[in-house]
């Protein structure tokens, strides 16, 4: 099967799909229950995308579908064939941090830095939605990434910060 | 996770001739509901039919009754000028429904059926009613500090999770459902169903049949309303309670009221002693916690679960006030 062709037109338990992750096209064998979390970590080595509870409650999970977040933990990958994924290692450019991971690095956003792709990746999300960016409004649409470490305050600081500069 | 077969439908007729005659296939939406139950092995469907390419999203509001596609993404209803317009109240509830990354995955039509929260049903090692019929439910002597205090029995207790199908009763929403003889229209209102000795079946739906659109009437009362979320943080959590006040005035007066409370039934639940309360009066403090008292009449509280009866009193009392433009 052609990776961006269609998928069987009856039920079936194990697919040929298409994945686009990070600008690149991937083909993989996958059983219907792989969840994207388990493509991306365990199929296609892109370990950034971390597991924290595999039931949408942490974060850790969070990547771009076409640019908006998603929990990959919730997501069957069959369910996004043929489909642009973004995970933690597609923001850099040429070597080039992106800006939102620079002001997570300069505002030390982090302690252990395990909720962290998953903190970067959720607050490219928000920019990507175009709401305001005062204090409050990044603490309640970022309610979705929990931080076991309790880095709160810099994320809040980090983020606030790439969307002043316009990331 | 135990195996399953899946196939994206792409007619709703292939959807629904899949899922109809007891194969217990089931639909799958945005997912988020259905993967922690798979996750957890408390369903184990043969099948899952993705109704993802139904044309059924998008969000009409023009004029007279609004329309939200039952596949339309929670974020994409809260971010809809039309429904901010006109539905501040289902805006409110939406805003407040789990997280950013879940409200741009999940589905209108799978929030109204999202199962319940209750811890013994989310653990499949333990009995439970609804999960295996007939099992006992250990909820009503155990842990039941987020079960519900209105409609249930010792055969279970489980409270309905979801916030957005409280503001939708309280607006009188509208559903269209989709079986194989055609269309038909209910009221949302006439979805659940109490658990009395079927905990097991949880909406009038018949097996096989979707819902297609949410549908809301032009509603004087959608000016004049408030949710009010009560829960264990700030935000990205189940409501303990929740409140949604729809009031229609006039003048200082309410005309009408719509008053329907989260976290605290087995259903969406209505308030109908607070409505009787509020008819016809002027609006004022007094009134509000009059009427906010009459919201725990009824209630059947168990020993984890009785601080929501004046949990739910003071949440009527603050969203009437809130709602009224007097607090
Ligand atoms: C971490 C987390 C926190 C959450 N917090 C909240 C919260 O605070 N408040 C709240 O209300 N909810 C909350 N939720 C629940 C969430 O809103 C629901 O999981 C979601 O709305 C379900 O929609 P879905 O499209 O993903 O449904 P799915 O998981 O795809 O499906 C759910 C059910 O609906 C059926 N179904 C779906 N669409 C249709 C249709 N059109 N016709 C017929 N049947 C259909 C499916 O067969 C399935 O039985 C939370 C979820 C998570 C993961
Ligand atoms: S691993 Fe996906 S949200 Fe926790
Ligand atoms: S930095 Fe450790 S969990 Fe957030």
């Amino acid at each position: 099967m052609d990776s961006q062709g269609p998928l069987p037109s009856t039920p079936a338990s194990r697919f040929d799909i298409g994945l686009i992750v990070n600008g690149t096209s991937h083909r993989l064998a996958v059983d219907a229950r792989t969840t994207l979390l388990d493509a991306l970590r365990d199929r296609l080595h892109l370990t950034g995308t971390k597991r924290g509870c595999d039931l949408g409650q942490c974060g850790a999970c969070t990547v771009l579908l076409e640019g908006r977040r998603i929990n990959a933990c919730l997501t069957l990958a069959v369910m996004v064939h043929g489909r642009a994924i973004t995970t933690i290692e597609g923001i850099a450019t040429d070597g080039e941090l992106h800006p939102m991971q620079t002001a997570f690095v300069q505002h030390d956003a982090f302690q252990c830095g395990y909720c962290t792709p998953g903190q970067i990746m959720s607050a490219i999300g928000l920019l990507n939605e175009s709401r305001t960016t005062d204090e409050a409004t990044i603490r309640e649409h970022m309610s979705g990434n929990i931080c076991r470490c309790g880095a709160y305050t810099n994320i809040v600081a980090a983020v606030r910060d790439a969307a002043a500069r316009g990331s | 996770m135990l195996a399953f077969s899946y196939v994206v439908a792409p007619h709703a007729e292939t959807a629904l001739s899949l899922v109809c005659g007891g194969s217990n296939a089931t639909f799958i939406a945005g997912g988020t509901d259905i993967l922690q139950l798979l996750q957890e092995g408390v369903i184990a469907p043969p099948s899952l039919i993705d109704i993802n390419a139904l044309p059924f999203s998008g969000v009409q509001t023009e004029q007279g009754e609004a329309r939200i596609g039952a596949l339309t993404r929670l974020s994409d209803v809260a971010d809809d000028p039309g429904i901010r317009q006109r539905f501040p109240l289902l805006v409110q509830a939406l805003q407040e429904t789990a997280s950013p990354q879940v409200r741009n995955m999940a589905t209108v039509g799978g929030n109204l059926l999202q199962r319940t929260r209750c811890l013994y049903f989310r653990d499949a090692t333990v009995p439970c009613n609804k999960r295996q019929p007939g099992s006992g439910c250990p909820a009503w002597d155990g842990l039941n500090r987020i079960n519900a205090i209105f409609g249930g029995s010792d055969r279970c207790i489980a409270a309905n999770p979801g916030d957005m199908a409280v503001a939708l009763l309280a607006l009188d929403a509208d559903l269209l459902v989709q079986n194989v003889e055609g269309e038909r229209r209910m009221r949302l209102a006439d979805l659940y169903r109490m658990p009395d000795e079927n905990p097991q079946h949880e909406t009038t739906l018949a097996s096989g049949e979707l819902i297609t659109a949410v549908l809301l009437p032009s509603n004087e009362a959608a000016g004049h309303s408030y949710y009010l979320k009560v829960r264990d943080r700030a935000s990205f959590e189940w409501a303990l309670v929740s409140v949604a006040a729809a009031l229609e005035m006039d003048g200082t007066r309410v005309h009408r009221a719509r008053i329907v409370a989260g976290g605290v039934g087995t259903k969406p639940w209505r308030l109908m002693r607070v409505e009787e309360a509020l008819q016809g009066r002027p609006l004022t403090p007094d009134l509000a916690r009059q009427a906010g008292n009459r919201a725990g009449d009824g209630a059947a509280p168990r020993a984890g679960n009785a601080f929501k009866v004046p949990m739910l009193q003071r949440a009527v009392e603050r969203a009437l006030l809130t709602a009224g433009g007097i607090a």
